[in-house]
């Protein structure tokens, strides 16, 4: 069983998040794989071992050529790596970057592919959809389990008051939630080994995609401001020395709950 | 004009979808309503919360919504267009702005915002907290410590976080319920759910429940959370997680609170044992009043709290249990 599964790299989560002048996300730092798609390399990894064929191929896109996060989602375990990288890609909106990952998606045929339910920098939370939308594809999001047996795809899909069980046959894709696995430790030799392998690097020339479809010309709407929002200030700050219980029970009575 | 999902559970529209035809009454112009399966059970309910229309795709034969619901609206966007007109349809333009899709910020608002999205190759906007008359939205960012301000050039497809509107009802006749015809989709709607299972949890709805009782990291162990559902019980409010806790399988999903959970604006927010990472702040920091332990006095959550306690939840919240119990 062949699957992709993409990759996110974003800037330091643990760094406050920044906007350029143009008001797209700051990426001008170091990039790093996004945490959230730790579980669907591993989901992933899991399922071809199972099969006991196929392979794991990661497809990212990013600016500057950028494979820090890539080599991370190898070191892991996955065999390959797919990076999309052009100038004209600065400024992508949501359903820019879907175009350019179902482009390179749809060229590796895949048998499942795999997404997180949504990045930790942007949270748009639209992007895996879209691409299956595009492809084609059934999708399966919030899946917080994933098993394929015989071509066929069973799933426990979130719901706002618990989960569905849900199936369908492949190709189809899935999002998958933090927790759904436990994401391997890369080991000693999956760090090094991951520097070996193969990472194809394409331009949007070479998807055949219209450039005028991406980047910040091919986004359907304009940022007007970006402002602090209302600021909420804090209160009192106490600490416990015993009897903070009562300090917060005096509070709750003036609320008259 | 605007077009709402108008999601269901049985034969009533889910809060979220109440809130966006209240929202989009009050923005201006014509109101319809697209929702799935027998429309008729939700036709008083649609108008009096402001839709003159709701379109029904049909029933969806155990499948989901996304697929065909995307497919149902651009069907009915094509018709505003192009027949609009002479379908008795209202042009876009009318009421101010362009065509206006507004959809739910939840599992399956996501899915058909996205299809629909890329069935139009439209945009689409999340995470919207606001929205005026002239298409400008207010989307929150960087966990909410931001809002920045859009605006399509064309019709815009808006998800939006729940408690953005006030659902209030008018004196609106019910709804006139129309089919709306979606032909085979072939693959992409192949999905089908074999099983529901509720994750019943005891008192209030987590986003509807007065006072919230959250616990988070700091209570050590998945045991710990016993003292969270108790102060809750005596507090008369719904509890609720951080998604650490969460994701390490302590509590069920359906407790999560923020930004892949629950939005909650309640009267009274108590966080035990969490730090206020941004993921959890922007589903919180509505709430009127918040009371905060924890142990880390640097914790971000001391930052909104209108009480803060910096000590151990383990101390802390056994003596108030006890202090509520015999109050």
């Amino acid at each position: 069983m062949n699957v992709v599964v993409c990759v996110k790299q974003i800037p330091d989560p643990a760094e406050p998040g920044a906007l350029t002048a143009a008001h797209t996300l700051d990426r001008h730092d170091k990039l790093t794989i996004d945490e959230a798609d730790r579980y669907g390399v591993e989901v992933g990894l899991q399922l071809v071992e199972q099969a006991g064929d196929g392979e794991v191929v990661l497809v990212s896109m990013a600016p500057r050529g950028e494979v820090g996060g890539l080599r991370q989602g190898l070191a892991m375990g996955a065999a390959r790596a797919v990076l999309v990288s052009d100038d004209v890609l600065a400024g992508t909106d949501a359903l820019g970057t879907a175009k350019v990952l179902a482009a390179a998606i749809g060229r590796l045929s895949p048998d499942l592919v795999i997404a997180a339910t949504e990045s930790t920098d942007g949270y748009t939370g639209t992007t895996p959809v879209q691409v299956a939308e595009l492809l084609g594809l059934p999708s399966v999001s919030f899946a917080r389990r994933v098993e394929v047996t015989g071509g066929r795809l069973r799933g426990q899909r979130q719901t706002e008051s618990g989960y569905d069980e849900v199936e369908v046959d492949l190709p189809a894709l899935v999002t998958v939630t933090a927790g759904v696995v436990e994401p391997r430790y890369p080991n000693f030799r999956g760090i090094t080994g991951a520097s070996k392998k193969p990472l194809e690097v394409l331009s949007v020339a070479d998807l055949r995609i219209d450039p005028s479809a991406v980047g910040a010309a091919g986004a359907g709407q304009a940022v007007l401001s970006v402002e602090p929002a209302p600021a909420r200030g804090g209160g009192e700050v106490i600490l416990d020395e015993g009897d903070a219980h009562q300090r917060i029970v005096e509070f709750l009575e003036g609320l008259k709950l | 004009m605007s077009v709402v999902v108008v999601e269901r559970v049985g034969d009533e529209i889910t809060p979220a979808s109440l809130e966006l035809l209240s929202g989009a009454r009050h923005l201006g112009g014509v109101v319809e309503g697209v929702t799935w399966g027998d429309a008729n059970v939700l036709a008083a309910q649609a108008g009096a919360y402001g839709a003159s229309v709701l379109w029904s795709v049909g029933d969806l034969g155990g499948g989901l919504p996304g697929p065909v619901m995307a497919a149902g609206l651009a069907t009915l966007l094509a018709k505003d267009g192009a027949a609009g007109a002479e379908s008795g349809h209202v042009a876009a333009g009318e009421g101010g702005g362009a065509t206006r899709v507004l959809v739910p910020h939840d599992y399956d608002g996501r899915d058909i915002a996205a299809r629909l999205s890329a069935r139009l190759d439209r945009p689409v906007l999340t995470n919207v907290v606001g929205l005026d008359a002239d298409g400008v939205s207010e989307h929150a960012i960087f966990g909410g410590a931001q809002v920045l301000k859009a605006r399509f050039t064309g019709p815009g497809i808006f998800v939006v976080r729940a408690k953005s509107f006030i659902a209030e009802a008018s004196d609106g006749a019910p709804a006139e319920v129309r089919p709306l015809a979606v032909g085979d989709l072939g693959r992409i709607a192949e999905v089908k759910i074999t099983a529901c299972h509720v994750e019943e949890q005891a008192g209030p709805r987590l986003d509807q429940a007065p006072v919230v009782v959250s616990g988070g990291r700091g209570l050590g162990t998945a045991e710990g959370y016993e003292m969270i559902e108790e102060l809750a019980r005596l507090l008369g409010g719904a509890a609720g997680a951080s998604r650490a806790i969460v994701d390490a399988g302590w509590v069920p999903y359906s407790h999560q609170v923020g930004q892949t959970g629950k939005t909650v604006k309640p009267s009274l927010y108590f966080a035990a044992g969490i730090s206020g990472a941004t993921q959890h702040m922007v589903g919180m920091k509505g709430s009127s009043h918040i009371v905060a332990v924890n142990k880390d006095p640097d914790a971000p959550i001391f930052a909104i709290a209108d009480l803060g306690v910096v000590g151990d939840v383990h101390k802390v919240l056994p003596k108030l249990i006890e202090a509520l119990k015999n109050r």
